[in-house]
């Protein structure tokens, strides 16, 4: 038997899944009966209990965040769902949403009750205009249905569900800049403290959580916390989303408990692509040091990839084999940190740039040694210092490649190019290979 | 260390008021017209109007293309900024467009995994083919029924579906040099066209409605691409196999 769970995936084969019925075939709206039967700081108390952390790639005890709201203080509260999923890798929330809308929905009103929010936002990202189409019918239909509106399932709980669409702009993946981008302007990230909970939209406590977060609720209520605790380890329980993407035979979402290895999962996928072996991975989007095979046997939980020298982040588990020239990859992931990085801070805005052009030197095979060096220094000096986690992502891809892939660097210098050729790890490279049709 | 907190106060520059100006689409009175009833409704769904400034934006470039100084003078209007407040916001993100998009966007996603796994070389294959550049609109000729407009785009959340296009922000999956031309190709001749995961095209400005936060009223649409694409169900149809599997080996 594979180690796979599917409970967030458990309906996104039934032709209908996306719609309210289809969504209620499995399951779906029990566990938000249950919960407006309770008193709110029950269900925080539960999902404290359940010992669910956020699945956006912190970690952060979900529970916990919500228990940092604070009560009769008179101020409008606030749900804010992140679904502006372009961390790169990460590509979990998009196809669930597409598939189940509903469940994040009735995980919403849940996290909503128990904050006392009487508004809820889902920022979803402006690029995926179908799964806006099927998040805007949900929400249509959960009003409908009395889910969502005034006087929710006769409970005397009001509740208004916004889907709101962004522009194209991967900051706003980092919460506070999605708040000022929710607010109208830039999304740039703010000072903290004051932390959301405390002063988040429009200066009233918010909680914002990623997707999956909140659509492991539902499961947790109608479940119960003991149920959802024999998934995964003591200080990682539950199930999460598995992204395998990149050299593996087939690339998919795999769902199963936290603490699954890669070995596992590429027994799963069917192993990396035919006559190919691993090269470097990263456990949860490029944000995330690099890992290589010797990391094959780690435990896919926030400790033990910690302990391995990077982060659990998003289960982004990008799959790169021989063929990839690590320093390209290295500096195509430092473009788009360039690009995205939203210029309030010093360290990014003039790092991010300047490690581009040593990196564009490097993989022309230009350059020297000591440039290796310099970008070891750039990374320092952005790494804690940046004015939020997109500069410190930056550096991760540079260092932990350098840290493993030292002597590909010199081969560029030796060389004066690069010793790969772009052609061998296209999807197409095998069979046009065997037939010789492409020079 | 001391935590330094400094208190955000309510927003300033938002107001509820109706525009006191009205100085944009001073030459279309019936699309000003139309364009504030839609904004007004989109405003009424916040709590403070001003965050109804990126759909805003987005509606503006529905009308137009892209976002133009009518749009930017409307939006700040509407909400009581500044067109400078506007122009801010408008400029910081990627998918409102200063200059006119054709019919379609076209994107090529050329982050690091869509590049290795062939999205670089599907770049440049319609760079080539369609003799633009980055960012470039395709010019009329002879048996183009449409325009459309070339972007190297960032990651999309679909790299399961390694390399990926996308038409107007629809999924376009598993792509390859040959089906990309075959794409543009169609585009440009006119050609309904549907995407790996979604209903038959529409235009680059119908689908920047639905952006500004007005549902896709054509039949059928939601339903279009089913539940979900084949990579998305790999773990799931793994799962489904084994319990198919285990009857048989209970009766063993």
């Amino acid at each position: 038997m594979s180690k796979l769970t599917p409970v967030l995936s458990r309906a996104w084969d039934d032709p209908r899944s996306y719609t309210l019925e289809g969504y209620r075939r499995h399951d779906g709206y029990q566990a938000v009966h249950k919960a407006l039967a309770m008193p709110p700081d029950d269900v925080i108390k539960l999902v404290k209990d359940s010992g669910l952390r956020g699945r956006g790639g912190a970690g952060f005890p979900t529970g916990l965040k919500w228990s940092f709201i604070p009560q009769g203080d008179g101020k409008p509260h606030y749900l804010v769902v992140n679904a502006d999923e372009s961390e790169p890798g990460t590509c979990k929330d998009i196809p669930f949403l597409l598939a189940n809308p509903h469940e994040l929905i009735e995980g919403v009103i849940i996290a909503s009750y128990a904050i006392r929010a009487n508004h809820a936002f889902i920022y979803l990202r402006g690029e995926v205009v179908h799964v806006l189409r099927r998040l805007q019918a949900a929400v249509r239909e959960a009003y409908a249905a009395g889910y969502a509106g005034k006087n929710v399932l006769g409970s005397g709980y009001d509740l208004e569900i916004v889907v709101h669409a962004g522009a194209g702009a991967y900051i706003c993946g980092e919460e506070t800049a999605l708040l000022d981008s929710l607010e109208g302007y830039r999304g740039q990230p703010r000072l903290r403290p004051p932390f959301p909970a405390i002063e988040g939209l429009y200066a009233s406590p918010t909680v914002v959580n990623n997707v999956e977060s909140i659509a492991s609720v539902p499961a947790i209520v109608r479940e119960g916390v003991e149920w959802f605790r024999s998934f995964g380890t003591e200080k990682s329980p539950g199930f999460v989303l598995y992204s395998l993407s990149g050299h593996v035979t087939r690339p998919g979402q795999y769902e199963g408990p936290l603490g699954l290895t890669l070995r596992e999962l590429l027994d799963l996928a069917g192993g990396v692509r035919g006559g190919h072996r691993l090269k470097f991975w990263t456990p949860g989007g490029s944000s995330t040091p690099l890992l290589t095979e010797e990391h094959l046997d780690v435990p896919l939980d926030y400790e033990n990839v910690g302990a391995a020298g990077s982060m659990l982040g998003t289960r982004a588990l990008q799959i790169f084999d021989e063929t990839v020239c690590v320093v390209r990859a290295v500096l195509r992931w430092t473009e788009f940190y360039m690009h995205e990085s939203c210029g309030k801070c010093t360290p990014c805005r003039e790092g991010t740039y300047w490690l581009v052009q040593l990196l564009k030197r490097l993989e022309a095979g230009q350059g020297s040694e000591d440039d290796l060096a310099k970008l070891l220094d750039l990374s320092e000096n952005i790494l804690g210092r940046a004015f939020c986690a997109l500069g410190d992502g930056a550096t991760s891809p540079i260092t932990s490649s350098i840290q493993y892939f030292r002597d590909e660097y010199l081969e560029h210098l030796r060389l004066g190019s690069c010793p790969f050729d772009p052609a061998l790890c296209t999807v197409w490279a095998p069979a046009l290979a065997t037939t010789g049709a492409r020079a | 260390m001391t935590d330094v907190f400094i208190s955000r106060g309510p927003n300033a520059g938002a107001n509820t008021t109706a525009p006191t100006t009205q100085t944009s689409y001073a030459d279309a009175p019936e699309v000003r017209e139309r364009l504030v009833k839609d904004a007004q409704a989109l405003i009424a769904r916040y709590p403070q109007p001003r965050s109804a400034l990126l759909p805003l934006l987005h509606l503006v470039q529905s009308e137009e293309g892209y976002v133009t100084g009518d749009g930017i003078a409307f939006c700040a209007e509407l909400l009581g900024l500044s067109t400078a407040e506007v122009s801010a916001v408008s400029t910081f993100y990627s998918m409102y467009k200063s200059k006119p998009v054709g019919d379609y966007h076209v994107g090529v996603c050329t982050n690091t995994l869509c590049a290795v796994m062939g999205g670089d070389e599907i770049f440049a294959t319609l760079k080539a083919h369609l003799a633009i550049g980055n960012d470039e609109q395709t010019p009329d000729a002879p048996g183009r029924e449409r325009s459309l407009t070339l972007e190297h785009i960032e990651c999309n959340a679909a790299c399961d579906f390694a390399p990926m296009m996308t038409v107007n922000w629809e999924f376009f999956d598993n792509m390859t040099p040959r089906t990309a031309v075959q794409l543009v190709d169609d585009l440009l001749a006119g050609r309904e066209v549907t995407p790996s995961r979604g209903p038959s095209l529409c235009s680059f400005r119908e689908m920047e409605r639905i952006l500004a936060g007005f549902e896709d009223e054509r039949p059928g649409v939601v339903d279009a691409g089913g539940p979900a694409g084949p990579a998305t169900l790999e773990g799931l149809r793994l799962v489904r196999q084994e319990n198919q599997a285990s009857p048989s080996e209970d009766q063993a």
